[in-house]
C-alpha cells in the first residue's frame, strides 16, 4: 500500500463517519462536530492530490486549497456555534 | 491593470458589504448604492458579452491553473442580470419591510455578501472557486434567515446551516476526487477529461451536494421552515435567487460532464416529479401564507429538474431552454410573491390563510401583486412561467416522454388549487369584522413587488430575445 | 393588401390600457369612471367599424412577433374575426351602460370595471388571434378576467360557484395547452388558415389527428358548454346580471363556440375534419346538448337558471351548424353567433331589471310583471319569441339556415331536432310570457320596489330592437347574415 492510498482511504473513512454523524446525531453541537469531521476528510483527499513519489516536490496547489477550505470551515463553525447559543438563550427565555 | 466590469461584478458588492458593515448608520444608503452600482456593472458586462460573445479575465493577471479566471457568457450574464435586478427591487422593498434598527443594519452587509457569492458563482471557471462561493452564499443566506431573530427563524436557520454546509462539503469531497483524477479543477479540464468511474463518483458527490443546497425533493426538508420564517425581503432573496446558484452549477457541471447513464437522468426527473406532487400536497395543507409560498418553491424546483430530465443522455443542448426560462421565471415571480406576502402580513397583522377574509383591511395592491405572481407560477399565459412550461412540455412531448407531460399538468392543477385558497381569502367579503376602508393598505412599498410581478407576466412575450441572449458564448457547447 | 397593421393592436389596447386606470380610480370618482368606460367603449366601436369597413374591402390585417423560435404571437383581422369583434364591441358598449346603472351604489366598482375591461380585451384577442397559440393566451386571460366578475358579490355561494367555474375553465385551458402543443409538435405550426394545416399529418397518422381533434374540441367545448362539460354555466349565474349577460352573450360561451369554429375550419379544415370522421359525432353531441339544455330549462323556476340552461342549448346550434359540414348550415351557425348574443343579452338584462325593480327572481313570481314593467317585458317578449323561432325574427333566420343545411348535408334528423327544440323553447318561454302578460299581479297594489333608471331600461330595449332588425332585414347589405355568407365563402374556399 502506498502512502497516498492509505491517506486517501482514511480521508474517505473520516468523511463517512462525519456524514453519518451529521445525518443521525440529535444534539446540535454533535452535528457541528460531525460536519467538522467531514471537512477534515475532504481535506485529506485534497492533500493526497498533492503527494508525489518522494524525490519529486509535492504539488503546492492542493495545500493552498486545503488552507482556504479550513478558513471557510472555521467561519462556518463560528456562525453555527453563534446560532446554537442564540437558540439556547431564546429557548431558555421561553421556559421562564 | 485596468478594472473591467467582470471583476467589478464581484468586488463592488464585496466592498459594499464591508462598507455597510463598518458604517452601520449609513448601511442603507451604502447598500442601495452598491446594489445600483452592481446593476450598472452587470449592464456594462452585458454589453461586452453582446459584442464579443464571451468575456474571460484572469484575476490579477494570473492565468489558470494557478490563478483564478472569471468568464462571462450569455447564461452567466442572464443569471447576474436576474440577481441584480430582482435584488435591486427587493432592496427597495426592504426599505419599508425592515423597520427594526438591528435588522436594517445587518440586512445590507449580509445581502451584499450574498450577492458577492452569487456573482462569484456565475463567473467562476473552476470548481474549487465554486466551493468557496457556495460557502459564502451559505453563510450570508443563513444570516438572512435568522435576521428576524424569532425562535422559529433561528431554529430553521440552524437546520438550513447544517444542510448547507453538508451540501458544500459533499461538493468539496467531489472536488478532491476530481483533483486526484485530473490534477486540475478548471472547466476546460473537465470538458477535456475522458469519462471514468472515479470521475462519475466525483460528479455524483458534487451533484448530491448541489441537490441538497437547491432543495430537490427529498432533500428539501430544510427549505419550507427557513423560507417561511425569514423576513419578507430575505425570503424573497432566498427563494428567488439563492436556490438558483446551486441550480446553475448543476446546469454547468452536467453540461461539461454529462451524466453517465440515462437512468440517472430519469432518476433526477423522478425526484422532480416527487417534488411537484409532494410540494403541491403540502401547499394545499399549509395554514400560513408564507409557508404555502415556500412549498410552492419546492414544487417549482421540481419542475426545473423535470426540464433537465427530458435532456436524455445527449446532454442539455435541447433542454436548457426550458430550464433557463423556468429559473428566470421563478426568480422574478417568487421574489414578487414573497414581498407581496410580507406586505399582506404587515397590513393584515397575520398571515393565516383561513382568516384573511375576516380582516376589514384589504391591501389590494399587494393582493393583486400576489395574484399576478401566482399566474406566472401556475404557468398561465402570457407569463414567463407559461413560456417555460410550454418549452418543457414541448420537449417532453417531442421526445415521447408523456409521463413528464402528465406530471407537469397535474402540478399545474395542484398549483391552481392551492393558490385559489388564497384568492378566496382575498375576495370573500361576507365574513368581515368591520367596514371596508377604500384603498387602505396601499403603500409605496407595493411598487417594488408589483414591478417584479408585472415583469414576470410580460417577460413571457420576450422569451425569444432572452433565449438568444443566453446562447451567446455557447454556454452549452457548440450549437448546431 | 396590408395597411396600418397596427389597427387590430390598437383595438386590443384601447380596453387593455383602460383597465389599470379603472383599477386605480377611487370608488367615489363615479363620473370619471363612467366617462372613461363609455368613452373607451365608444372609441372601440368606432375603430371596429373602421376595421370592418376595411376588411370588407378585402384588406387583411396581420401583425406578429416571435415569442419563442418559430412560435409567433399573431393578431389577424380576417372576416371571421370581424364577425366576433363587432359583436363584442357593440354589446360591450351596451352592457357598459347597463352595468353603470346596475352597480350605481354597489361596492368594488373600480375592481369590477377594471376586470370588465380586461374581459372585453380578452374577447377581442380571442377573436383576432391569428394562430392557436395566441388564441390560447387570450382564452386563458378571459378565464382570469371573468373569475373576479363571477365572484363579484364576495359571498360564500359566489366563491363556491367561482371555484367550480375556475376548475372547469382552467382544466379546459390546460387541455387546450396540451392540444396546442401537440399541434405545434405534429404540424410545426399553429396558424389558422382556411382549409387547415393538418393535411400532411392526417395522411401520416390518422389516429393522432383524430385524438388531436377530440382534445382541441373538448378543450374549447368546456367554455362552449357542450354536454357533459356544461355544469359550470348554470352555477356561474350567481354573478351580477351584467356579468351573466356578458358571459352568455359575448364573452365566455361565445369564445368557446368561436374556438370550435377556428379549430374545425382553420386548424383541421372542414374537409379534413369530415374525412377524419369527426364531424358526425360532434353534430350528434351538439344535438344532444340542444335537447338536454332545453329539457333542463323547462324544470327551472329561477329565471337566471332557466336562461342559463337555455344558453347551453342555444349555443350548441352554432356547434351543430359547424359540424354539419354544409356551407348553408355554416351560414346559420355564424349568424346564430350574432343572433343568440343579441337575444340572450336582452333576456339577462331583463332578468336583472326584474330583480332590481320588482325583486322578482323566479318564474313563479312573474305574474303580471308585464303590466308593471311594460317596456322591459316587451323587450323580453321579442327576444323570447325570436329564440323560439317565430318568423321573421332573428332566431328563425338561424334555424332556417340550419335546417336547410341539414337537408343539404343529408341529415334529415336535423329537421326533427330543430322542430323539437323549438317546441321545447316554446314550452319554457311561453309560460313566462303568459304569466307576465295575462295574469294579474299577485299583489298588484305593491309599487315597484325601486325605480329603474334609463341606464337599466334602455339597453335591453335597444338590443331587442336589434333582434327585430337582424331578423327583419336579414338580407340587407351589411347585415350579419350577409357578412356570414362572405365568411363561409372563405372557409369553404369557394
Amino acid at each position: 500500500m502506498t502512502p497516498d492510498l492509505i491517506y486517501g482511504a482514511t480521508g474517505i473513512a473520516v468523511f463517512a463517519i462525519g456524514l453519518i454523524g451529521a445525518l443521525c446525531a440529535q444534539d446540535r453541537l454533535r452535528r457541528v462536530l460531525a460536519l467538522k469531521l467531514c471537512s477534515v476528510g475532504a481535506g485529506f483527499i485534497l492533500v493526497v492530490g498533492a503527494w508525489r513519489i518522494p524525490p519529486a516536490d509535492p504539488d503546492p496547489v492542493p495545500h493552498a486549497l486545503v488552507i482556504t477550505g479550513i478558513v471557510v470551515m472555521v467561519s462556518a463553525t463560528a456562525v453555527a456555534l453563534a446560532l446554537i447559543r442564540r437558540l439556547h438563550t431564546l429557548e431558555a427565555e421561553d421556559d421562564d | 491593470m485596468t478594472i473591467d466590469p467582470i471583476t467589478l461584478a464581484v468586488f463592488v458588492p464585496l466592498f459594499g458589504a464591508i462598507a455597510a458593515f463598518v458604517f452601520p448608520r449609513a448601511a442603507v444608503w451604502l447598500g442601495l448604492g452598491a446594489v445600483l452600482a452592481t446593476c450598472a456593472t452587470v449592464l456594462g458586462l452585458a454589453r461586452e458579452v453582446l459584442a464579443a460573445g464571451e468575456v474571460v479575465t484572469p484575476l490579477g493577471g494570473w492565468a489558470p491553473p494557478l490563478g483564478i479566471s472569471l468568464r462571462a457568457d450569455g447564461l452567466s450574464v442572464a443569471m447576474l442580470g436576474m440577481s441584480a435586478i430582482v435584488g435591486l427591487l427587493v432592496s427597495f422593498g426592504a426599505l419599508d419591510a425592515l423597520r427594526d434598527l438591528r435588522q436594517r443594519q445587518y440586512f445590507w452587509p449580509l445581502w451584499l455578501l450574498l450577492l458577492t457569492g452569487m456573482n462569484g458563482v456565475y463567473l467562476s471557471t473552476d470548481i474549487f472557486n465554486l466551493y468557496v462561493m457556495i460557502e459564502v452564499i451559505a453563510l450570508a443566506a443563513v444570516g438572512l434567515t435568522v435576521l428576524s431573530g424569532t425562535k422559529d427563524a433561528v431554529r430553521a436557520g440552524l437546520e438550513y446551516m447544517y444542510a448547507s454546509i453538508l451540501g458544500a462539503l459533499l461538493f468539496l469531497m467531489g472536488v478532491g476526487f476530481v483533483y486526484l483524477q485530473l490534477g486540475r479543477l478548471d472547466f476546460a479540464g473537465l470538458i477535456a477529461a475522458e469519462p471514468s468511474g472515479a470521475l462519475s463518483a466525483a460528479l455524483a458527490l458534487m451533484v448530491i451536494g448541489l441537490l441538497l443546497k437547491t432543495a430537490l425533493f427529498p432533500l428539501h426538508f430544510w427549505l419550507p421552515a427557513a423560507h417561511a420564517n425569514a423576513t419578507a425581503p430575505a425570503s424573497a432573496l432566498l427563494s428567488g435567487l439563492v436556490v438558483k446558484a446551486a441550480l446553475y452549477i448543476f446546469l454547468r457541471l452536467t453540461t461539461y460532464m454529462p451524466l453517465p447513464d440515462e437512468i440517472l437522468v430519469t432518476l433526477i426527473g423522478a425526484l422532480g416529479a416527487g417534488a411537484v406532487l409532494w410540494g403541491g400536497v403540502q401547499a394545499l395543507r399549509a395554514e400560513r401564507l408564507k409557508l404555502l409560498v415556500a412549498w410552492s418553491t419546492v414544487t417549482q424546483i421540481g419542475l426545473i429538474f423535470l426540464a433537465f430530465a427530458r435532456a436524455g443522455q445527449v446532454g442539455l443542448t435541447e433542454s436548457w431552454k426550458a430550464a433557463a426560462l423556468l429559473i428566470l421565471a421563478h426568480g422574478v415571480a417568487k421574489s414578487a410573491m414573497f414581498l407581496a406576502a410580507g406586505r399582506i402580513k404587515d397590513e393584515v397583522g397575520h398571515d393565516r390563510i383561513a382568516d384573511l377574509d375576516k380582516s376589514d383591511i384589504r391591501p389590494t395592491l399587494a393582493q393583486f401583486t400576489f395574484a399576478l405572481a401566482a399566474i406566472s407560477l401556475i404557468g398561465l399565459p402570457p407569463s414567463l412561467g407559461f413560456i417555460g412550461k410550454w418549452s418543457l412540455m414541448e420537449g417532453a412531448m417531442a421526445a415521447g416522454y408523456w409521463h413528464w407531460v402528465a406530471v407537469t399538468m397535474i402540478g399545474t392543477l395542484m398549483s391552481v388549487a392551492y393558490f385559489s385558497r388564497v384568492f378566496a381569502g382575498f375576495l370573500r367579503f361576507d365574513r368581515m369584522r368591520g367596514e371596508l376602508a377604500e384603498h387602505k393598505g396601499w403603500a409605496l412599498a407595493d411598487i417594488a413587488p408589483l414591478t417584479l410581478a408585472v415583469a414576470a407576466i410580460s417577460l413571457g412575450l420576450m422569451a425569444a430575445p432572452i433565449l438568444s441572449f443566453i446562447e451567446l458564448g455557447y454556454p452549452f457547447g457548440e450549437l448546431p | 393588401m396590408t395597411e396600418t397593421p397596427f389597427l387590430p393592436l390598437i383595438i386590443l389596447l384601447t380596453s387593455l390600457l383602460a383597465a389599470p386606470v379603472l383599477f386605480a380610480l377611487p370608488e367615489r370618482a363615479a363620473r370619471l369612471r363612467t366617462g372613461i368606460n363609455l368613452g373607451v367603449a365608444a372609441l372601440k366601436l368606432v375603430l371596429v367599424g373602421w376595421l370592418s369597413w376595411k376588411v370588407g374591402q378585402g384588406v387583411i390585417y396581420d401583425i406578429s412577433f416571435e415569442v419563442l423560435p418559430g412560435l409567433e404571437f399573431k393578431l389577424q383581422a380576417d372576416p371571421l374575426a370581424i364577425l366576433f369583434v363587432s359583436l363584442s364591441a357593440l354589446l360591450w358598449l351596451i352592457t357598459t351602460v347597463y352595468s353603470v346603472g346596475y352597480l350605481e351604489s354597489g361596492p368594488h366598482r373600480a375592481r369590477f370595471f377594471g376586470f370588465f375591461s380586461l374581459c372585453v380585451s380578452a374577447t377581442v384577442g380571442v377573436a383576432m388571434a391569428g394562430n392557436l397559440f395566441t388564441f390560447l393566451i387570450f382564452y386563458e386571460l378571459l378565464t382570469l378576467a371573468t373569475y373576479p366578475l363571477v365572484i363579484h358579490r364576495g359571498t360564500a355561494e359566489s366563491l363556491r360557484a367561482g371555484r367550480i367555474y375556475l376548475i372547469y375553465t382552467l382544466a379546459g385551458g390546460l387541455v387546450l395547452l396540451l392540444g396546442t402543443l401537440a399541434l405545434w409538435v405534429l404540424a410545426g405550426t399553429t396558424d389558422f388558415s382556411p382549409g387547415g394545416v393538418l393535411e400532411a399529418v392526417v395522411a401520416e397518422n390518422r389516429l393522432a389527428a383524430q385524438m388531436l381533434f377530440v382534445v382541441l374540441v373538448g378543450a374549447v367545448g368546456v367554455k362552449a358548454a357542450l354536454v357533459p362539460l356544461h355544469a359550470w354555466l348554470p352555477i356561474a349565474m350567481v354573478a351580477p346580471a351584467p356579468v351573466s349577460a356578458l358571459l352568455h352573450a359575448v364573452a365566455v360561451v361565445k369564445a368557446g363556440a368561436f374556438g370550435i369554429m377556428r379549430v374545425v375550419y382553420e386548424v383541421f379544415g372542414i374537409e379534413t375534419a369530415q374525412a377524419l370522421g369527426m364531424t358526425a359525432p360532434l353534430a350528434a353531441l351538439a344535438g344532444i346538448t340542444i335537447i338536454y339544455g332545453s329539457l333542463k330549462a323547462i324544470t327551472q323556476d329561477d329565471i337566471k337558471k332557466r336562461l342559463a340552461y337555455s344558453t347551453v342549448s342555444q349555443v350548441s346550434y352554432i356547434t351543430l351548424g359547424v359540424a354539419l359540414a354544409s356551407p348553408i348550415a355554416a351560414v346559420g351557425a355564424l349568424a346564430h353567433l350574432i343572433h343568440q348574443g343579441l337575444m340572450k343579452i336582452t333576456m339577462f338584462m331583463v332578468a336583472g331589471n326584474l330583480a332590481e325593480g320588482l325583486g322578482v327572481k323566479k318564474v313563479s313570481e312573474m305574474d303580471g310583471v308585464g303590466r308593471r314593467m311594460p317596456g322591459t317585458m316587451l323587450a323580453f317578449s321579442a327576444a323570447a319569441l325570436a329564440m323560439i323561432g317565430l318568423p321573421p325574427l332573428a332566431g328563425f333566420v338561424s334555424k332556417w339556415y340550419l335546417a336547410q343545411g341539414g337537408l343539404d348535408a343529408g341529415a334529415v334528423w336535423v329537421i326533427a331536432l330543430l322542430l323539437g327544440s323549438s317546441l321545447l323553447n316554446a314550452l319554457y318561454f311561453l309560460p313566462m310570457l303568459q304569466r307576465a302578460w295575462f295574469r294579474d299581479p299577485t299583489d298588484a297594489d305593491a309599487p315597484p320596489k325601486q325605480r329603474i333608471g334609463w341606464m337599466l331600461a334602455a339597453p335591453p330595449i335597444t338590443t331587442a330592437l336589434m333582434v327585430l332588425a337582424v331578423g327583419g332585414f336579414a338580407n340587407a347589405p351589411f347585415s350579419p347574415l350577409e357578412w356570414t355568407r362572405f365568411v363561409v365563402a372563405i372557409e369553404y374556399q369557394e
